[in-house]
């Protein structure tokens, strides 16, 4: 530890940090432009110089400078004052003062600062620059003349996203960042770059001009398209979410989130089922609640408790999950699955269906082994995260990956190939990986779902935590066993028993032809149900009018996860709690008090009566939702190595576009647009 | 005045043999392998106690930035690199040395690596001067083939590698870590220090970066002892210095000359005398034209080395002597001086990159006298505050010769714009008070 004064305040900073912490320690508000936390120090703004007392030279910007002990720093003396006045000047001579048309406008760190520590007039007199704005794909408009050269989004670029498509070209005033080609920037993560930029230069184009930062209400939330469990903040204007942006939590995405989740916001409005619907006829006609309700009970009153099912997709909460595994079970069945894909868990113990090392485990790892799994597109904030261990200098950080290998992957890997017998050699100590996994501390696994959904999945998993075993990625202080998942739903389910046991019925035997007379889908989409027998009654609750809806019999209109608050565990198994941000529109409802509405009235009695009750409930059954975060998980120790060998049929990636993976992305148009300008970026690359 | 056998660079006009046998005759690679056998830290020794300061414009102690150096060679290798990016105006005194004295920079790399413990030089050479790379390419293959550098260099068991670079024409990338950034092919853009090269330097490595002229005179302190080298010139400012001089005079040419006589003679013996005589004498701006200028005054009596410069207020900087007559507009001269740096302004920190830019636009007003009094008060203040806020020197660049200007020749900027004014109409622009009140 260093002790250093500022302004009179002693504080003791750990050694190595900069004067800027030092100051932030001691309560200083030090205003900065270039300087990010999680990007690397560029010290080129040179806005937060402070004065350190009795050096040579006396002005330091105070992001670059490291603490020496002793030393005091002013952060407020006439010289640093007069230092941020003409910075604040300099700035301002290019930057176009034209707040009351841009976007950023309430919420831009230049228009703070120049109020804050500016001059109140100008001195310049001369013509500015202009500079042509860039075209940098459907998601981030440009302003370019507004620049002022931070290049923090050219550092997010080149070190968070790990696609290096920004960068300066020309000098001196004419400095320009650029994508170099006019191309859509080719990255999951681009959204954050609205985020870093200081300025109104990178702007959100699909939400351009549609509201100021300052008639917006904030309301904690958990982002549903992956399984990451990012933490959002839904903003939000009357009725309507306007704008999604990540909430900081450094256990899970620091400061990010996936564009996906950012800017399928528009699909909250489209398609929305608003209202049930009945199939009568062969047509699906509007109805009211009521008449939903008691065709519901009618159907299922006369439907035989073992011919009826529930299927959960991807983006609902855990109440609603349980709610109606209450249900379903109540009368009679337990024909459950929260497995869409059919992946196969050993649900035995909790650490083998969830990723064990946690994200920040990831940074502590010193060996990995990805095995189907694609993280880029499966979750692009955690792949960001490896990126993170990556490129850390401290220690190599080798990766083997085994699968399909779609793109760049924004680190370098050992592409083994996507041959999943390649599991077999690496037991046998024939892969020259292995060497490197045996002589890791903190080796990690992860195991992905495009080997999950497949048949000899229950052998791929066995082998491969035999493997985790055999390298010693599982220890007292270490579990280097990790479970990648998609769904926002799935660990949530897992853990509250939301599959068939025994001889029930799971997703694959629901959907073939004549095994049941009632098939209830919550939010579930991303099934095929083109097998499904003619005479089978499909009741669809869920939000959007997607794949299902089409088939429903009967359609209960719930909300997404902006519209009620729910419980969420990631892929980490951490639980986390949303809040609701709006109503669901028209006659739509909370999920689970759909569900509870249909027990009232067969006269089924659920031990609950609101959602808080409802929680209670839910964590005397299943102890793990008793508190929020992450807990460490139980493994099973000693696991029996499987006769069986794996198939040779090469690992295939399960997320075909990345912008289109649920039916809220899929109402998108603004992931519509950002598929198409992936597919044509794609063809251009192929044609190259 | 320097005697004729004190001088360094005989072969410094071309007169000679360039190639190894004539260098050879002169006396470079004259066992060099007994010079590198003294061991690091008497060369060291040595090079500190003659005194010799770096000859790229800053002036530090060419020795101990040397012992700055990890003593001992850790993991990662270290790197000497030459700065051979000669780009100041004003200045052409490395392109004398680099075409007619290429071995003295070949034999100074391989001593002066030996004495940080790196065993690759790199030189990094201004894109323009092309033929000069070629001259000096010549000479590493001849000292290769001589097998004076290379494997065992000159017998002496240390192994030596010298790699030339040429430049694209930036004038930033003569600055230290800008041209380490360039060296590992990234934009030349200087970095942040600390840290400093010699802890973190090219390619991450321990690094020193010295002057053409620095490197190249080390051979020969070595032969002649530093004693020899620091009888000549002043205390602190030893030594002989290559200097250019040009401008309104009757002969510009470089020249080596001893540190610590008066600017007055040097113009006189060296230049041939001021175009005109010398009350025909503006300005002279001593050492390359980020150096502030000096009026007919000061230059009667200033002396010609570091501490003499820097009193008058000036620099000795590359000691590229730019000599201006009475014919002069100095503010359009100061003007141009700003364009170039505008021109070679990197733009990485704002300062600089938005600074260079205004105080131009200013200056090219000033030249018309479209202007206000009140600017040049402002053109002070804003110049003042690039100086002490840029991440490298640059900011120095752009602002000290407008500083200078003003200093000394502010009555003439103030009646250029009282003339504009008296024939444009005399119109007055809403005054902008000098210190404009702030609030908070």
């Amino acid at each position: 530890m260093v002790k250093v004064i500022v302004d009179g305040i002693p504080v003791d900073v750990p050694n190595g940090s900069s004067v800027l912490q030092a100051c932030e320690k001691a309560g200083k508000e030090i205003p900065r432009f270039c300087y990010h936390e999680k990007l690397s120090v560029a010290g080129n703004c040179r806005m937060c110089m402070v004065e350190v007392v009795g050096s040579r030279k006396p002005l330091v910007s105070s992001c670059t400078q490291p603490v020496m002990n002793g030393i005091e720093i002013r952060t407020d003396s006439e010289m640093v004052r007069a230092a941020r006045r003409s910075t604040i000047e300099l700035l301002l001579i290019n930057h176009p003062l034209d707040c009351p048309i841009c976007d950023q406008g309430g919420e831009c760190d230049l228009q703070d600062q120049t109020l804050g520590y500016g001059r109140d007039c100008s001195r310049f007199r001369d013509k500015k620059r202009a500079v042509t704005d860039k075209y940098l794909g459907p998601l981030v408009r440009t302003v370019m003349t507004r620049c002022i050269q931070c290049t923090r989004c050219v550092r997010f670029m080149n070190e968070i996203a790990g696609t290096a498509e920004l960068g300066g070209i020309y000098r001196g005033t004419n400095l320009e960042i650029t994508p170099y080609l006019e191309q859509a920037i080719y990255s999951e993560l681009s959204g954050n770059l609205i985020d870093v930029c200081p300025v109104g230069a990178l702007t959100a184009k699909p939400t351009a001009f549609r509201f100021r930062s300052w008639e917006l209400k904030n309301t904690d939330s958990i982002d549903v398209v992956d399984a990451l469990g990012t933490n959002i903040t839904l903003q939000v204007r009357g009725s309507e979410v306007l704008r999604i942006l990540p909430r900081r939590n450094d256990d899970v995405n620091e400061f990010w989130l996936s564009d996906k989740g950012r800017f399928s916001l528009d699909g909250l409005k489209r398609r929305r089922l608003d209202r049930p619907w009945i199939r009568q006829n062969g047509k699906l006609v509007e109805s009211n609640w009521d008449d939903a309700l008691q065709f519901v009970v009618d159907k299922l009153k006369s439907s035989k408790k073992e011919r009826i099912g529930a299927i959960a997709g991807n983006l609902c909460d855990v109440e609603s999950m349980f709610a109606l595994k209450n249900l379903i079970n109540k009368l009679g069945s337990d024909n459950l699955d929260c497995r869409q894909d059919s992946a196969y868990y050993d649900t035995s113990y909790r650490g083998h269906y969830v990723f064990n090392s946690t994200l920040n485990g990831i940074d502590e790892a010193d060996a990995l082994l990805i095995i189907g799994s694609f993280p880029r597109q499966e979750s692009p904030v955690l792949n960001a995260r490896i990126r993170k261990r990556w490129l850390s200098l401290t220690e190599q950080f080798p990766i083997a990956f085994i699968g399909e290998f779609l793109d760049n992957l924004t680190y370098k890997v050992d592409n083994l190939g996507d041959d999943p017998t390649l599991i077999h050699d690496l037991l046998q100590n024939k892969l020259l990986f292995n060497e490197t996994l045996n002589n890791a501390k903190k080796p990690m696994i992860i195991l992905g779902h495009g080997a999950l959904i497949r048949n000899d999945a229950k052998i791929i998993f066995e082998k491969t935590l035999a493997l985790a075993q055999k390298i010693g990625a599982i220890s007292d202080d270490w579990n280097g066993f990790n479970i990648l998942h998609h769904a926002a739903s799935r660990v949530g389910g897992l853990d509250i028993e939301f599959y068939p046991k025994n001889k029930s019925l799971d997703t694959i035997s629901m959907l073939e032809k004549g095994n049941i007379d009632l098939l209830w889908l919550l939010d579930a989409d991303e099934i095929d149900l083109t097998q499904l027998s003619a005479d089978c009654f499909v009741i669809y609750q869920g939000h959007h009018g997607d794949r299902s809806a089409e088939r429903a019999d009967i359609i209960l209109p719930g909300a997404t996860y902006t519209e009620k608050s729910g419980t969420y565990v990631n892929t980490e198994g951490r639980i986390q709690r949303s809040f609701r941000a709006v109503f669901p529109p028209g006659d739509a409802k909370e999920d689970w008090q759909i569900i509870s509405l249909i027990a009232q009235s067969m006269n089924i009695e659920l031990p609950y009566t609101n959602i808080y009750e409802l929680r209670g409930c839910l964590a005397k059954t299943y102890p793990v939702f008793k508190s929020m975060g992450v807990d460490k998980n139980k493994m099973c120790s000693s696991i029996k190595n499987s006769e069986k060998n794996i198939k040779k049929q090469p690992l295939r990636s399960i997320i075909s576009d990345y912008f289109l993976t649920n039916s809220i992305s899929r109402a998108s148009l603004t992931m519509q647009e950002c598929s198409k300008a992936r597919h044509a970026n794609l063809t251009t690359k192929a044609a190259e | 005045m320097l005697d004729v056998k004190d001088r360094i660079y005989v072969n410094l006009h071309g007169h000679d043999d360039w190639k190894l046998a004539g260098a050879r005759k002169r006396g470079d690679w004259d066992n060099t392998k007994a010079i590198l056998k003294l061991g690091r830290e008497k060369i060291v020794k040595e090079i500190i106690d003659s005194g010799l300061r770096g000859r790229g414009g800053a002036g530090f102690s060419t020795g101990l930035k040397w012992s700055f150096m990890p003593k001992e060679e850790g993991p990662l290798p270290h790197y000497l690199v030459i700065n051979g990016d000669e780009s100041e105006p004003g200045t052409c005194k490395d392109r004398e040395v680099l075409r007619h004295e290429p071995h003295k920079i070949v034999e100074g790399a391989l001593l002066a690596s030996f004495a940080i413990g790196a065993h690759v030089a790199y030189i990094y050479i201004r894109g323009e001067y092309y033929n000069e790379a070629k001259r000096l390419q010549i000479a590493i293959d001849e000292a290769y083939d001589a097998r004076l550098i290379g494997k065992n260099a000159c017998g002496s068991g240390w192994d030596f590698d010298f790699y030339i670079h040429q430049g694209a024409g930036a004038y930033i990338c003569g600055e230290e870590t800008a041209q380490l950034e360039s060296l590992e092919g990234k934009k030349g853009q200087p970095r942040l220090k600390p840290p400093f090269p010699a802890g973190k330097g090219l390619y991450g490595c321990p690094t020193t970066i010295n002057n053409v002229e620095s490197i190249s005179v080390t051979p020969t302190i070595m032969r002649k002892s530093a004693v020899w080298f620091s009888s000549i010139g002043r205390k602190n400012n030893t030594g002989p210095k290559l200097m250019a001089i040009s401008g309104h005079i009757q002969t510009p040419c470089v020249f080596e000359e001893a540190l610590g006589l008066p600017l007055k003679e040097i113009i006189e013996r060296h230049g041939g005398g001021v175009r005109g005589g010398w009350d025909n004498l503006l300005a002279v701006i001593p050492g390359g034209t980020s150096m502030p200028m000096l009026n007919k005054e000061v230059c009667e009596t200033v002396i010609m080395d570091f501490d003499g410069m820097r009193d008058a207020g000036s620099g000795l900087g590359t000691a590229g002597i730019v000599v201006m007559d009475q014919s002069t507009d100095l503010i359009q001269a100061i003007a141009r001086i700003s364009q170039f740096y505008k021109h070679e302004s990197c733009g990485q920190c704002t300062p600089c990159r938005e600074g260079s830019n205004w105080v131009l636009k200013v200056m090219q007003r000033m030249t018309e006298g479209r202007a206000e009094i009140e600017e040049i008060d402002m053109l002070m203040d804003v110049t003042k505050h690039i100086e002490t806020t840029t991440i490298c020197a640059m900011g120095m660049s752009v602002a000290w010769p407008v500083q200078a200007l003003i200093r000394n020749f502010r009555p003439m900027m103030e009646q250029r714009i009282m003339d504009y004014k008296k024939t444009h109409g005399g119109v007055i622009q809403v005054q902008v008070p000098a210190a404009a009140p702030v609030l908070g």
